[in-house]
């Protein structure tokens, strides 16, 4: 189910400006990679890369191959639905669709991918799904009230459960508590470690210590100058990353030292 | 200095004034909205009060001997075109709405936009008068197509020694020719809601992998629901209240009860009831007029406090 992503020579633009430049990379099956690097290097660019949403932005392309488990996400014959259907992504501010209830929200992707499902299915999806996501005794008696209802950090965690809901084979987030206090955050952590036995995760954090915490490999993304596309410094485990880092770039960056 | 402080604390005179000189233009706009509602009511009640039971003979008898008579077709008529022409043109309006927002490159959308706009700025009277001399007669061949296959739906029955208008006159033509004017309106509140949904819901749905449709239907079309409705609303209320084009398509002098929507016969609607009988109407069948008129102000505000009612029920439904 899970599947690793191999990443080479990606460039990605926005129109003409080259965003990221020539990332390489492979991206192991049920383990946490995290993303670090200044704002503006190209950290969340490269993330929405991994699932194909970057070409929602008008202009925007990518040169290059994403193997997902060997397949080539980015080949002509692909269709960049099918490739979210099985990367599910969720996003630096919870955004649970307002109109629908708990329950509804859990199944919006499974209703995309397969129309009718029967109550009971269903029923077991959305269970499994929650608890997956650590909500399910904080909101299986009120499945019915809208999605909006709760709280910043149980919103992102009914994000992360529509996300899981689908089953992917690989689950991206992009900076998912940078909304949330301290209290939901430690909770979204400790989700992060329990899904990686089944998913493989991808995150990018602002915060060092949330990436030293959470990841197993981490990828440090810098710029070379203002204006300059941003790049890959540096990809490797997370325990050597945080100890001894092969570039002095990433030691600056991560004991606060900059220039 | 204590004492300039605690001055300052209390007062601001020149922020205040602004303040106060710009809160009483808003007041003054939105209570003048309220007077002007308030007088139109008001001279429609008094001067058609008398219209609401005259003489027989200022009605339209032998058809009708009261008013209640009178006006029910003229109601008829006006709701009837009204709902053909939102049949017609909300569809319409929402697809190229969509299409502007979401659908085609930029490079198209705003050339698009722009013939929509400009839809909107062609007089009541131009309209009338294409309706008459260019669109009612190409229309004939198709009415016949639609007796001849479709006949044996009512609406689409025709004359009932066979056949339908000659000239292509019909209440259809009437309710094409009000979609038409009501298309620009439809669109362009439609889309502006459309390409305000926020980013963050629709990459939400397209990250799940919805395409681009299911996006539509998943972030767009609930974001937007009570804008879509006020939109209808405007729309509806052009197409209740449109006098020219309407009196100029449908020959005058009728009043009908009917759905037959080709045929010679068909009912006609208030407003263009109003401007095709104004001018040689005498003192007491003017006044049978503006109670007509009173009739298309209450049906018209009905229609809307309904339509208001009904979107807030369905917001509370979902929030809740």
């Amino acid at each position: 189910m899970a599947k690793s992503i191999d990443v080479s020579n990606v460039n990605i633009y926005y129109g003409d400006f080259k965003a990221v430049e020539d990332v390489s990379m492979t991206i192991k099956a049920r383990s946490v990679t995290a993303f670090i690097g200044p704002s503006g290097c190209g950290k969340s660019t490269f993330l929405r890369t991994l699932n194909r949403m970057h070409e929602v932005i008008p202009g925007a392309h990518v040169e290059g191959e994403v193997l997902l488990g060997g397949e080539d996400i980015y080949a002509a014959n692909v269709d960049p639905v099918q490739v979210r259907r099985r990367v599910g992504m969720v996003f630096q501010r919870p955004n649970p669709f307002p109109t629908m209830s708990i329950y509804d929200n859990v199944l919006a992707g499974n209703r995309l991918n397969s129309k009718k499902l029967k109550k009971a299915d269903a029923d077991a999806i959305v269970e499994k799904a929650l608890t997956g996501a650590n909500l399910w005794n904080e909101v299986k008696d009120r499945l019915g009230k809208p999605g909006m209802g709760l709280s910043g950090g149980q919103q992102q965690r009914l994000c992360i459960a529509r996300a899981i809901a689908v089953e992917p084979q690989v689950l991206l987030m992009d900076e998912p508590c940078s909304a949330l206090d301290p209290i939901s955050t430690s909770a979204v952590e400790d989700l992060i470690h329990e899904l990686k036995s089944d998913y493989t995760i991808v995150i990018v954090t602002h915060n060092m210590q949330q990436a030293a915490r959470v990841s197993e490999y981490t990828g440090f993304f810098n710029l070379k100058a203002a204006g300059q596309p941003g790049h890959l410094v540096e990809f490797n485990k997370t325990t050597k990353m945080f100890s001894t880092p092969e570039q002095e770039s990433t030691e600056a960056y991560i004991s606060g030292r900059f220039g | 200095m204590t004492a300039t402080t605690a001055e300052k604390m209390t007062e601001t005179p020149s922020n205040r004034l602004g303040d106060r000189i710009f809160s009483g233009l808003a007041l003054a706009a939105g209570l003048s909205i309220l007077v002007a509602l308030t007088g139109v009511f008001a001279f429609l009640l008094i001067r058609g009060w008398q219209g609401l039971s005259q003489d027989a003979s200022f009605y339209d008898a032998p058809r009708a001997n009261d008013f209640l008579h009178y006006v029910w077709p003229l109601v008829f008529g006006t709701v009837y075109a009204a709902v053909i022409a939102l049949v017609i043109a909300v569809p319409l309006s929402i697809g190229i709405a969509l299409v502007i927002s979401h659908y085609a490159p930029r490079r198209l959308a705003t050339p698009i936009a722009y013939v929509i706009d400009l839809l909107a700025a062609v007089p009541s009277v131009v309209f009338g008068l294409w309706g008459i001399l260019v669109f009612a007669p190409a229309m004939v061949p198709t009415y016949g197509w639609l007796d001849d296959h479709l006949g044996f739906i009512p609406l689409f029955a025709g004359n009932e020694g066979g056949g339908v208008n000659p000239v292509g006159r019909t209440i259809l033509t009437a309710g094409i020719v009000l979609a038409i004017m009501v298309l620009p309106i439809i669109t362009s509140i439609t889309r502006e809601i459309f390409a305000q949904t926020p980013r963050l819901h629709q990459e939400a749905a397209l990250a799940l992998g919805a395409t681009r449709w299911e996006m539509i239907r998943y972030a767009v079309f609930p974001y937007a629901r009570s804008g879509m409705v006020s939109a209808v609303m405007l729309g509806l209320g052009r197409a209740l209240g449109e006098t020219m084009a309407v009196a100029m398509v449908l020959s005058a002098g009728k009043s009908l009860v009917t759905f037959n929507l080709l045929g010679n016969e068909s009912s006609t609607t208030i407003a263009a009831n109003i401007a095709s009988n104004y001018k040689e109407g005498t003192p007491g069948k003017v006044a049978v007029l503006i109670a007509t008129g009173l009739v298309l102000f209450v049906l018209t505000f009905v229609v809307n406090f309904l339509a208001r009612l009904i979107v807030a029920r369905a917001e509370r439904n979902t929030t809740r």
